[in-house]
């Protein structure tokens, strides 16, 4: 669907993107990730075609980006607002003609959305007249309205209660079953676990890490289970743990008295084998292995990239 | 460029249907019309009131001279002891006592003549009496010294050479007076229209940063698309205000001097007799009539719309370039100056350097500049300007307009990505290089 070629842009001395290249395939959620000034808001704004980059190209579909492009692409900036002294219906209206729609369309499409949603009501107020939850709700129908192919979130969900930010969660996941491609930027981590499906990780110009979210967590599994054992002699368990296998203590929650530990497999063998080796100890009422969430590889993969540097 | 039609639309709805636009277009009549025709008022109710003067003339000379008039009445007493003659006046509660005592000679009269009033009499009333005197006096003195005062006034000379150029184009010092009153008046329009309206369009282009909306915008829209639908959307509102203006003006002008009875040209009367005055002759209207066909109408009237035109959308992309380049309004004002500064100039050359030599250095360089050529090029144009000059000036004109608001997009797209800096003139230079 969208392909960034090695794209490099600079603000005079300062170097905002490096050798940038990613794939974005169709009809996915792809998630793009990195702290505060990572380079995300520059690397949209060339795919929005608000800066040009210094090299590197763009294709959409395959083809090299063109002004016209951006009637297929909606976009939702993290700096967003909306003419304040014009009514809501008009202004939506307004918005998606210029991303070429006609107006008899455009108005059918707001219908559609406005119902959809419940704000119908809304249509005849000043944006003045609503609270930054409503605005926002607003700002996203402006962004979906025009039916882009190609729809990019910069950190959707600050501002909305959680209530909202659900229900926008829920259109953005049901627009990308209907066919439409979703790119998302965020530094919150949470969103991505739910959302994504390939995820791109940029820390200080660079991109790091990318591919499909599961894949990424495979990669970063690192064969630490978590396991509780039912034992008559805890302290000699315990000893014989640490001594064999490296347990280190952890804690969390559970029904039983039993030994809490953190271990790591041994080389050559598989969880089965460790099972059958920590049985003989006692009964086991825990046995998880631990799969790195989002935001330990977020943490880990910048913390690994910062070291290199 | 579909987009232009549609930014133009919404710029003009929003600003014709803003309510303070709203106001200010039907307000501003309203007041100016109420403010002068407030003044007209208390000037008449003023004027209404009736003077007497008495006059005490134990001259003998001037008595029969003091005829009625508009305003005054004059009473002419008995010869009385002037002692009296006060205490009747002042019982009488009437205006003043004119006072001309019995002189051997005519020229003792100058310090001897009192007025003696209540309050310091008006400037307007003196300056009747004194005339009404002097003039008798000098016909006296003329007379005590044996001139024959109607000869010297038979033998008055009046010097007025007619003016013609070598192609036996007549002219005279009223044409060039009203070339420069042309000129001048052009160039007074273009000002206002830029001083109002050019603000409008500065807050109009810094619009979408305050509220926000820049980026959803910028990527639908080509800045330059923006920037000239906000240009023309603005100017149109601009016209249409002005339009509103001055019928309601016309309107409420004719339904008040209906009203108070007031000759709402009683000033451009008062003008034509002074300048009738001046030329001393009777068919004035007819002989600017003739002047005004003599100007090469159709070219002033083309150039007048090209040069208005041209030199508006100038200034007005100016002031949408400093929009462009800051984040609120607070921001403008060191910008403010390096516009009005030309505009000055302008006219500061056009009053003093055209009418001077119309033709010279100073005038052609400053008919070329395009920030000046608006002004400078409208008062050169009435005094034959070759067609080539103005043409080549016109084309210079547009072009920088077009290369200003292509300046003003760049600066309007790369000032997007630098949120929050305050730019400086240098830091612009930079920005230009992005």
């Amino acid at each position: 669907m969208l392909e960034a070629h090695s794209i490099s842009k600079s603000f005079g001395s300062f170097k905002a993107l490096q050798e940038v290249s990613l794939m974005v395939p169709k009809q996915s959620v792809f998630g793009l990730l990195g702290p505060n000034g990572a380079g995300k808001t520059t690397l949209i704004r060339i795919i929005n075609q608000i800066t040009m980059p210094d090299s590197g190209h763009v294709l959409l579909d395959g083809e090299p980006l063109r002004p016209d492009h951006i009637r297929y692409i909606g976009y939702l900036p993290e700096e967003r607002g909306l003419y304040k002294t014009m009514k809501v219906g008009e202004q939506v209206i307004y918005l998606a003609q210029l991303k070429g729609l006609s107006k008899s369309d455009a108005k059918a499409q707001l219908k559609y959305w406005f119902d959809r949603l419940d704000i119908g009501h809304w249509w005849d107020k000043k944006v003045q007249e609503l609270s930054k939850g409503m605005a926002q709700k607003i700002q996203f129908v402006v962004t979906v309205l025009h039916r882009p192919k190609l729809l990019i979130f910069d950190e959707p969900f600050s501002g909305f209660d959680p209530i909202n930010a659900q229900l926008i969660r829920e259109e953005i996941l049901n627009l990308r079953d209907q066919g439409a491609t979703v790119i998302f930027s965020t530094h919150r981590m949470e969103s991505v676990e739910e959302m994504c499906d390939h995820i791109a990780l940029m820390n200080k110009s660079k991109k790091i890490l990318d591919g499909n979210l599961m894949d990424i967590k495979r990669a970063y599994q690192s064969n630490v289970f978590r396991v509780g054992i039912k034992s008559a002699d805890k302290a000699g368990t315990w000893k014989i743990l640490e001594e064999q296998f490296g347990a280190t203590p952890v804690v969390f929650k559970s029904i039983h008295e039993e030994v809490q530990c953190k271990l790591q497999l041994p080389d050559g063998h598989g969880p089965n084998d460790l099972f059958a080796q920590l049985s003989k100890f006692g009964e086991i009422s825990h046995f998880v292995q631990e799969v790195p969430t989002a935001n330990d590889i977020f943490i880990q993969s910048i913390h690994q990239n910062e070291a290199i540097l | 460029m579909n987009h232009l039609g549609l930014i133009l639309v919404r710029e003009y709805l929003n600003k014709v249907r803003n309510k303070s636009f709203i106001i200010m277009t039907f307000m501003s009549p309203l007041l100016m019309v109420g403010v002068i025709g407030l003044v007209t008022y208390l000037s008449n109710l003023n004027n209404d009131n009736e003077r007497h003067i008495k006059v005490l003339d134990q001259s003998g000379y001037f008595g029969h001279l003091f005829e009625d008039q508009d305003q005054i009445t004059f009473e002419l007493l008995d010869t009385i002891d002037l002692e009296q003659a006060k205490a009747i006046t002042e019982s009488a509660q009437d205006y003043g006592l004119l006072f001309i005592p019995k002189v051997k000679n005519i020229a003792d009269l100058s310090r001897a003549i009192y007025f003696y009033s209540e309050d310091s009499p008006s400037i307007v009333v003196m300056t009747q009496i004194e005339r009404i005197v002097q003039q008798q006096a000098n016909t006296l003195a003329l007379n005590q010294a044996g001139i024959d005062a109607q000869a010297i006034r038979d033998l008055y000379f009046d010097v007025r050479p007619q003016l013609e150029t070598f192609k036996g184009q007549e002219t005279s010092k009223l044409g060039s007076g009203l070339k420069l009153i042309f000129g001048g008046a052009a160039g007074y329009l273009l000002f206002m229209f830029i001083i109002i309206y050019g603000n409008m369009i500065m807050r109009s282009v810094i619009e979408e940063k305050t509220s926000r909306i820049i980026e959803v915008i910028i990527s639908s829209v080509r800045p330059i698309e923006l920037l000239l639908g906000k240009i023309f959307g603005t100017t149109l509102a601009g016209i249409t205000q002005f339009a509103v203006w001055v019928i309601l003006v016309g309107v409420l002008g004719t339904v008040m001097s209906q009203v108070l009875g007031v000759e709402m040209q009683t000033g451009s009367q008062v003008a034509m007799e002074q300048g009738a005055a001046l030329a001393q002759t009777n068919d004035l209207p007819a002989q600017i009539l003739m002047e005004i066909f003599q100007l090469p109408m159709t070219n002033l009237v083309v150039m007048f719309f090209l040069f208005f035109i041209g030199g508006y959308l100038l200034y007005a992309s100016l002031y949408a370039a400093i929009g462009a380049a800051v984040d609120s309004e607070t921001d403008t004002q060191q910008f403010m100056i390096p516009i009005i500064m030309p505009l000055i100039i302008a006219v500061y050359v056009g009053v003093f350097t055209v009418i001077e030599d119309p033709h010279g250095t100073v005038s052609q360089v400053f008919s070329f500049i395009p920030l000046t050529s608006p002004v400078v090029m409208l008062m050169r144009i009435p005094f034959g300007v070759p067609l080539w000059e103005q043409i080549v000036s016109v084309v210079l004109l547009f072009t920088t307009f077009i290369g200003t608001v292509w300046f003003a997009a760049k600066i309007y797209r790369v000032g997007i990505l630098m949120y929050g800096k305050k730019p400086s003139y240098k830091e612009l230079l930079k920005w230009l290089k992005y």
